[in-house]
């Protein structure tokens, strides 16, 4: 099986960004013919005409990127399915764009074995759709008392480690997991949250003070993501802060980079483009933690996506179903799903030239691989994982017609511009509009 | 005016004349409760229901009167009789109340923003009897019918409430009810008690009581509560007294016709002295004889009183 991708804007930051051919040859990529190398103009079908593909991709006017991956997502299954399943969960991912996603621990049972890793990698790999990789717990059922079999853990396939959805409290239990996992290579994944300081369930501020909600201040995030600078600066064993949504901390990670800490860090799509008085009063579609902060972390977010400071956008993909988000807004679950809006809310901050494109495909594909060790790119002899995005088309994201199973979602019904048309796995279309 | 709203949900989407106009009607409907037959016959085939999600004896009863001196059918159904709720989502409970077809539904709920999410669901006008630390609408304007009656306006006056602001939901209504209606509200208790940013609602704070009672014309107190454990805000009950306690001596600070008000259950000894509760300034028990002709107009004015009112 051949496939030629044809007259894309093929753009692989650091590497490659003009107009260009590429020839997939089962799950390679084979060829990438520049047209400015082959007079274009003169002879634009010569790579066609010479090796007969099976199947031809029009790029004209699109831009070809190496696979997108969302390193941070919640599958729920095993134990939630009637929130979201593997396979609905892989669906809503190749709609959105994504050719590999990792999946959180915290199912039911745990992802704290052998058993539950292999399981996932399992039922995903039936689909031969996105590459589904697992995220173990750094602690037994992520409760925080004892590190989990890190060497069985990566000889089943896990990808990284976190208790995401909980903080690690236990500083010496995180100094340790840090040190034991280094021989392994397997990145900590640090949910950052002060429990003692995060009972509330929106940002602390006068929009919660307004609404009588109990508050989360900024310092519940930042005091701990400094603890896990200090904690990697002390073992030398790098460290990956999840969701970052605060100034502070967003702060404490650029100092902590400049003096050559090995420290990375995610934010999500709703941190760069919400704030906690942007949504309506008491809707559970915008509760998700950490809470949506102030206008001035918001724009500390996206100065922080400018100038490294945050490697990489992640959806934090949690669906919950209408028995966890119908309910009054204290008790409601934590959490909004993602993937399908992930792409198309980070191109605005490319309309709006807060990010060149380099930048966002940076972010959104090679920054998420490179921090768990994992190839990217699109190179010849590399695995044709690849994304198609139409930059200029227009789209109303329903989540009613999404393909996740849940749906809870402040952008339920929010237009966009530019869009995933394709998504290619390992030379197979796995998804097209 | 004529009445239009359907719900009163909090003092925020209340307008000055909106306020004005339920504070007159409530003012009308006082004469009622002092007649030898204290019932009218204006909601007679009105079905009111009292759905108490949380321990409530003064609001629920104030409610149950007022409804009933009007003639509606009421009927009450509280946490503990209650199997709507448990295990069902919001909308479950909204379309099992609307079911019963009810034309007004008194919401008292522990979370904050219940009544909201429910009164955007159904069909019954909903009124807010008090939502986790959100909103008490009702206390609100009875507040200000009692201020009213002694002072004759509201516009100006200075106002001080002192104590738990962050868990108080009556601070919250009267900060934005009193502010709209013109008075310079300040709040005094101690900073962990002060919420962030409560001054976006329209008052000031301190931490010094006598700042905040200096030449007022209203002092609210509010309940300190002793059943807030686990996440002790005060060392001791005996420092929050003698810090924030309202004493005859404190009281000298504020106006010589300065009233005291309080929404009750008092502690007597803590944040409030005893012969400040029952001395000449206190307009304590006013407000809960207010509180029933308040909800007397808020039932009348929202099941269509308003628009029969204003054709007459």
């Amino acid at each position: 099986m051949r496939t030629l991708i044809k007259n894309g804007t093929v753009i692989d930051p650091g590497h490659i960004h003009e107009i260009a051919d590429i020839l997939i040859e089962g799950s390679i990529v084979t060829r990438i013919d520049k047209h400015a190398d082959m007079g274009r103009l003169t002879a634009p079908d010569t790579t066609e005409s010479r090796i007969q593909p099976d199947h031809v991709i029009d790029a004209a006017g699109l831009w070809v990127v190496p696979g997108l991956m969302d390193m941070h997502v919640h599958l729920r299954e095993p134990g939630e399915e009637y929130k979201e399943t593997i396979a609905s969960g892989i669906s809503a991912a190749a709609a959105g764009g994504f050719t590999r996603i990792c999946c959180m621990p915290n199912t039911r049972p745990v992802n704290d074995n052998r058993q539950i890793t292999e399981f996932i990698i399992h039922e995903s790999q039936k689909l031969a759709s996105v590459r589904v990789l697992p995220v173990a717990a750094i602690s037994k059922n992520l409760e925080g008392i004892e590190i989990c079999e890190y060497g069985e853990l990566m000889d089943a396939g896990a990808v990284a480690l976190s208790d995401d959805g909980r903080p690690l409290v236990d500083s010496l239990l995180m100094r340790r997991a840090l040190e034991y996992s280094k021989s392994m290579g397997l990145r900590i994944i640090s949910h950052c949250e002060e429990p003692t300081l995060a009972k509330g369930v929106m940002n602390e501020g006068p929009a919660a003070t307004a609404k009588g909600l109990s508050g989360i201040p900024n310092a519940a995030e930042s005091i701990m993501v400094m603890r896990d600078i200090a904690l990697s600066e002390l073992t030398g064993v790098p460290v990956h802060i999840a969701h970052v949504s605060a100034l502070e901390s967003i702060r404490a990670i650029r100092d902590a980079k400049a003096r050559g800490v090995s420290v990375t860090a995610e934010t999500a799509p709703h941190y760069f483009t919400l704030t906690d008085t942007d949504v309506a009063a008491y809707d559970t579609h915008a509760k998700m933690n950490p809470p949506l902060r102030s206008e001035k972390d918001r724009d500390a977010v996206c100065q922080g996506l400018v100038d490294g400071t945050i490697d990489v956008i992640a959806s934090d993909h949690a669906p919950h179903s209408r028995l966890e988000k119908e309910v009054a807004f204290d008790a409601a679950a934590f959490g909004i799903i993602g993937l399908e809006t992930s792409l198309a809310l980070s191109l605005r901050l490319v309309i709006k030239k807060v990010l060149t494109i380099e930048q966002l495909i940076t972010k959104m594909a090679l920054n998420p691989a490179r921090i768990l060790g994992l190839p990217c790119g699109i190179s010849q002899g590399l695995s044709a994982d690849l994304t198609i995005i139409d930059p200029d088309m227009p789209h109303v994201y329903s989540a009613e017609t999404g393909f996740s199973k849940s749906r809870n979602t402040p952008f339920d019904g929010w237009k966009f511009t530019g869009r995933s048309v394709y998504t290619i796995v390992g030379g197979k279309i796995i998804f097209n509009l | 005016m004529a009445w239009s709203k359907k719900d009163i949900l909090d003092m925020e989407s209340l307008s000055v004349e909106e306020i004005s106009t339920i504070l007159d009607v409530a003012t009308g409907m006082k004469e009622i409760s002092e007649r030898p037959i204290k019932k009218v016959p204006t909601l007679r085939g009105k079905t009111v229901v009292l759905f108490f999600h949380e321990p409530s004896t003064r609001t629920r009863v104030s409610f149950d009167i007022a409804a009933k001196r009007l003639s509606a059918d009421v009927i009450a159904i509280s946490a503990g009789t209650s199997s709507l709720v448990k295990g069902e989502t919001l909308i479950d409970t909204a379309r099992n109340l609307q079911a019963m077809k009810p034309d007004i539904l008194v919401i008292r709920h522990g979370s904050s923003g219940v009544p909201s999410m429910l009164a955007g669901k159904i069909a019954a006008s909903v009124i807010n009897a008090g939502d986790g630390t959100h909103a008490h609408p009702t206390q609100a304007l009875l507040d200000m019918m009692t201020v009213m009656e002694r002072k004759g306006n509201l516009n100006g006056l200075k106002i001080a409430i002192v104590g738990d602001i962050a868990h108080s939901r009556v601070a919250r209504s009267n900060i934005v009810g009193f502010s709209r209606m013109g008075a310079k509200i300040r709040l005094a208790g101690p900073p962990t008690m002060m919420p962030r940013g409560i001054e976006s609602l329209g008052c000031c704070v301190t931490d010094v009581m006598d700042d905040a009672i200096a030449d007022a014309d209203v002092v609210m107190m509010l309940r300190i509560q002793k059943e807030r454990q686990g996440n002790p805000l005060i060392p001791s009950e005996r420092e929050y007294a003698k810090r924030y306690g309202l004493t005859l001596q404190r009281l000298k600070k504020a106006k010589p016709d300065a009233i005291i008000m309080h929404p009750g259950p008092m502690n007597r000894g803590v944040e409030i002295a005893p012969d400040v509760a029952d001395g000449p300034h206190a307009v304590i028990l006013d407000q809960v004889t207010n509180g029933v002709a308040l909800r007397m107009a808020l039932l009348f004015l929202l099941s269509g009183g308003g628009r029969d009112a204003d054709a007459h």
